[in-house]
């Protein structure tokens, strides 16, 4: 099954499409740079899979779509996933962008509000595995391990 | 006057002898080792509005040998994801299970984002069956 393509624009300053990274295997998933608590640990482990793999990293691509995109624009997503890994791509675009891409992947989020005007989302937090020709080939759930990853990620990157 | 019981004073006692032999003896079956949900047209527009009320329900039981095969079907227009699975629009997904156990997993479908799998062993022993027996016309009355 093809994974859904996504019309974005990535951190880097290109368009984000999964075409771009046909021959590398994909790990895509959404959030948002302010999140406190899914986010940074998803980022951290996802950073320490490629970090295990040693060269085969070079041929993981990891891209994160914004949830948030009232907040989170190229500069602030790129800032914020450079803290993790400097590889990693982010996705950014118009509410309505970002509206059809967590459609296509049947990602849900739901801002909570405070008191003060400051807001959290809460979102889908599944991770997409995504194979060098761009098939949809499994879905991590979160809090997996560094090692699920870097198992599951072998198995993708065999030639 | 006689002393003797009424023969027709036993009967309550042996129809429910009756019932509970029936119920602990006769082999227990169901039409299908499939337990289908059906996730509904909306969900995701439900969980984007922020609703909380869950579509199905946060624990489904299965029984060994019996029923012992989850079967999801996507009615929405959304994909869906269920532990490892994304279920594209209109996709149904057979998840069979050969182990009693609890198993929890990541579902869109439900505002909680986890439904458990309660799998449990098949009713042997007559006291098992009579229980089983029990549970489903409960389940099936309350449904």
């Amino acid at each position: 099954m093809a994974a859904p393509e996504l019309k974005l624009s990535a951190t880097d300053g290109k368009p984000l499409t999964l075409a771009r990274y046909r021959g590398k295997v994909v790990l895509l998933a959404f959030g948002f740079s302010s999140c406190g608590e899914v986010c940074p640990i998803t980022l951290a482990t996802l950073a320490g899979a490629r970090k295990k793999l040693g060269e085969s990293a070079a041929n993981v691509q990891v891209v994160y779509v914004t949830v948030d995109p009232e907040r989170d624009d190229a500069a602030r997503m790129k800032k914020y996933l450079a803290s993790f890994d400097p590889s990693f791509v982010g996705g950014v675009g118009s509410r309505a962008e970002i509206d059809a891409a967590q459609k296509s992947y049947g990602i849900s989020s739901t801002k909570q509000v405070y008191a003060d005007g400051n807001y959290t989302i809460g979102h889908s937090s599944s991770i997409y595995m995504i194979d060098r020709a761009g098939g949809l080939k499994a879905v991590m759930p979160y809090g997996h391990t560094v090692d699920d990853f870097v198992h599951d990620l072998k198995i993708l990157l065999r030639p | 006057m006689s002393g003797k019981p009424r023969a027709w004073i036993y009967a309550p006692l042996i129809a429910v002898l009756a019932v509970l032999g029936w119920a602990g003896f006769a082999p227990v079956s169901v039409p299908s080792r499939d337990e289908l949900f059906e996730i509904p047209k909306g969900t995701y527009a439900r969980r984007m509005a922020g609703d909380k009320v869950e579509i199905l329900p946060s624990q489904i039981r299965l029984t060994l040998g019996l029923n012992d095969v989850l079967l999801l079907r996507n009615l929405d227009d959304v994909p869906q994801v269920f532990g490892p699975t994304i279920l594209m629009p209109g996709q149904s997904f057979r998840l069979p299970f050969a182990k009693a156990a609890s198993y929890d997993f990541a579902c869109t479908a439900h505002a909680s984002g986890q439904m458990t799998v309660l799998v449990e062993a098949e009713p042997v022993m007559p006291w098992a069956k009579i229980r089983w027996r029990v549970r489903e016309w409960w389940e099936n009355r309350t449904r």
